[in-house]
């Protein structure tokens, strides 16, 4: 699997630099003081975290502690909810990304998103890879990009045969990497995945992690899970998120994964790591 | 403690009565069937009441013909053109008006307060008489607009009639649309209408036209606001452009029934033969298309 996506254009977000020239461009996405409410709950408390290029980040913790939450933000997804605030800076880019000249459809189409449950569009499996890239105005040719897309989604050759087929026809699995072969068309450079193989069976969860290491060479990956093998196979970093005593979101602590595995700083890490809660 | 006990203990505290309950069961199972039975056996009768005086005069002039004064000669072209022009005409004012309705309330606006005090009201709407609708358009559309006894007056206020039922059943057909596909959509980028009309409608487009198809059979058979609105007894041509005067076949039949001789009320029960068959007509052709549609947005 040796196909390159073109590179990667400048910062579509703005064209103007926030950082002067010289200076170092900081982590890719960098999230500083973010609080989540919805309506009167204050789902998530004060998050400051740097993620780095071409790097997978894994964010654990208990249910209800406010990783999706954060990951949500990360794409503006908590947009749609229409109760839903944050505030905070989180950049991307070193651009503030709720800034208000900033636009959420094109901070999508940049940032993609993988969810829990496997989501095709029930239209065929070439239609579900090239409606993204079409909407955006892609200009080169559909085909290529399908297959490309497939092939780094590890997916082309069990669907090369059946592209005109639905995409509700394939299995758990195959959908689910019918989706990030879907995130990968429009040109993202970052891919948040939202507990991508909670729904799946152990041998398309192992397909899963396998394809997310071959990404992690082109794209920045952020992945939610519940499941901390999996946060300890695949990613080089880990945040791990719990509940304050006012039952808040908060992050505990972030680190190299192997750290946190084997001698985080925190006694609350170790004691979820260890299964002595959560 | 050892097994005896265990099953001992559980022996005194459970009573299965599986007798008592099977009858129990036996009997709610006969009241459903002869609930069911009831209601196809008073529908038998009902068609058999319009049946056996209705066939002997089904005939191809009861279609072709005008109306007549001579229950042999006299036919009901006029009013089946009347009722596919209204039907037509009110099913395009409620499709356009209720599918918009109901994409803003459903897609767009804020679920605050206003928007609940629409919803609410515009199912109270549906609940309104009929005979109310044909009296706002005896007064907005025929008088103050000036359209006359029209069929753009009868079809404007047949589509308001059925305006809550398509906006009510458009709105349940979008909202079950499961939000995982919209998410899928803005997820890529995609702007509120992109995902609405290429994922949102296309899926929910089975519910819609369901919607769609039980509104225009309720405006088929409807007469009462036509009376005030429309209300032509006699019209001896079929209508040709939407500001002819025009009839309807509910309005035919409620004239029909309405005259001394006995022939003319077999020609009524005939006439609602041929008003049924065109619902069920209707009724396939909805149903076909739905079958097509709901085939290939399965998720």
């Amino acid at each position: 699997m040796a196909i390159q996506t073109p590179p990667l254009q400048a910062p579509v977000v703005s064209t103007e630099p926030s950082v002067a020239p010289g200076e170092p461009e900081a982590a890719l996405i960098a999230l500083k003081g973010v609080n989540v409410h919805y309506g009167t709950f204050h789902a998530v408390s004060d998050v400051t975290l740097d993620v780095g290029s071409n790097s997978i980040t894994a964010f654990i913790g208990p249910s209800g502690c406010g990783k999706s939450t954060v990951l949500r933000s990360i794409n503006r997804m908590n947009d749609l909810v229409p109760s839903a605030r944050v505030e905070g800076q989180i950049l991307y880019h070193n651009q503030d990304l709720n800034a208000r000249s900033v636009d959420p459809v094109e901070v999508r189409r940049r940032i993609g998103m993988v969810f829990q449950r496997p989501n095709p569009f029930p239209k065929s499996i070439h239609e579900n890879v090239a409606w993204g890239a079409k909407i955006n105005g892609y200009k080169g040719n559909m085909d290529e990009l399908v297959e490309r897309c497939l092939r780094q989604a590890a997916l082309w050759d069990e669907v090369k045969d059946k592209l005109k087929e639905s995409g509700l026809s394939l299995s758990g699995g195959q959908q689910q990497r019918l989706c990030i072969a879907r995130a990968l068309a429009t040109g993202p450079d970052v891919i948040l995945l939202d507990e991508p193989a909670s729904a799946l069976d152990p041998i398309s969860t192992l397909k899963i992690e396998e394809l997310l290491r071959e990404l992690k060479t082109t794209y920045t990956i952020i992945i939610v899970t519940h499941n901390m093998q999996q946060a300890a196979r695949v990613s080089d970093e880990t945040a791990f998120f719990s509940l304050n005593d006012q039952r808040q979101g908060v992050l505990v602590e972030k680190g190299r994964t192997d750290k946190i595995f084997t001698n985080p700083d925190d006694p609350r890490t170790e004691g979820y790591i260890t299964g002595r809660f959560g | 403690m050892s097994a005896q006990a265990v099953s001992g203990r559980a022996a005194a505290t459970y009573e299965p009565r599986r007798d008592a309950r099977r009858i129990r069961g036996a009997i709610w199972r006969g009241l459903f069937f002869g609930a069911t039975a009831l209601a196809v056996v008073l529908l038998g009768m009902l068609l058999w009441s319009i049946l056996k005086p209705g066939i002997p005069w089904l005939s191809w002039h009861l279609i072709t013909n005008m109306p007549s004064r001579i229950p042999e000669k006299a036919g009901m072209n006029s009013a089946i053109w009347g009722s596919l022009w209204l039907v037509s005409g009110s099913g395009l004012i409620a499709f356009i008006l209720g599918l918009g309705t109901a994409i803003y309330l459903e897609e767009y606006a804020d679920d605050n307060r206003w928007t609940r005090f629409i919803h609410t009201n515009i199912s109270n709407l549906a609940g309104v008489p009929s005979i109310v609708y044909g009296l706002l358009g005896l007064v907005v559309f025929v008088d103050w607009m000036h359209m006359g006894r029209s069929i753009l007056a009868g079809a404007l206020t047949m589509g308001l009639l059925i305006l809550p039922i398509v906006v009510i059943s458009s709105r349940e057909a979008i909202r079950a649309v499961p939000l995982s596909l919209r998410q899928a959509s803005y997820a890529l980028g995609a702007t509120k209408w992109q995902t609405v009309s290429a994922h949102v409608l296309p899926a929910a487009f089975p519910g819609i036209l369901t919607g769609m198809i039980l509104s225009m059979s309720r405006a088929i058979g409807e007469t009462a606001p036509l009376i005030v609105v429309g209300g032509a007894s006699q019209v001896l041509y079929r209508p040709d452009s939407p500001f002819s005067s025009f009839m309807v076949m509910p309005l035919q039949i409620f004239n029909w029934t309405g005259r001394p001789q006995e022939e003319f009320e077999q020609l009524a029960a005939a006439a609602i033969i041929v008003l049924m068959v065109i619902l069920l007509i209707m009724n396939s052709v909805a149903i076909y298309l739905r079958q097509h549609f709901s085939k290939k947005s399965r998720w």
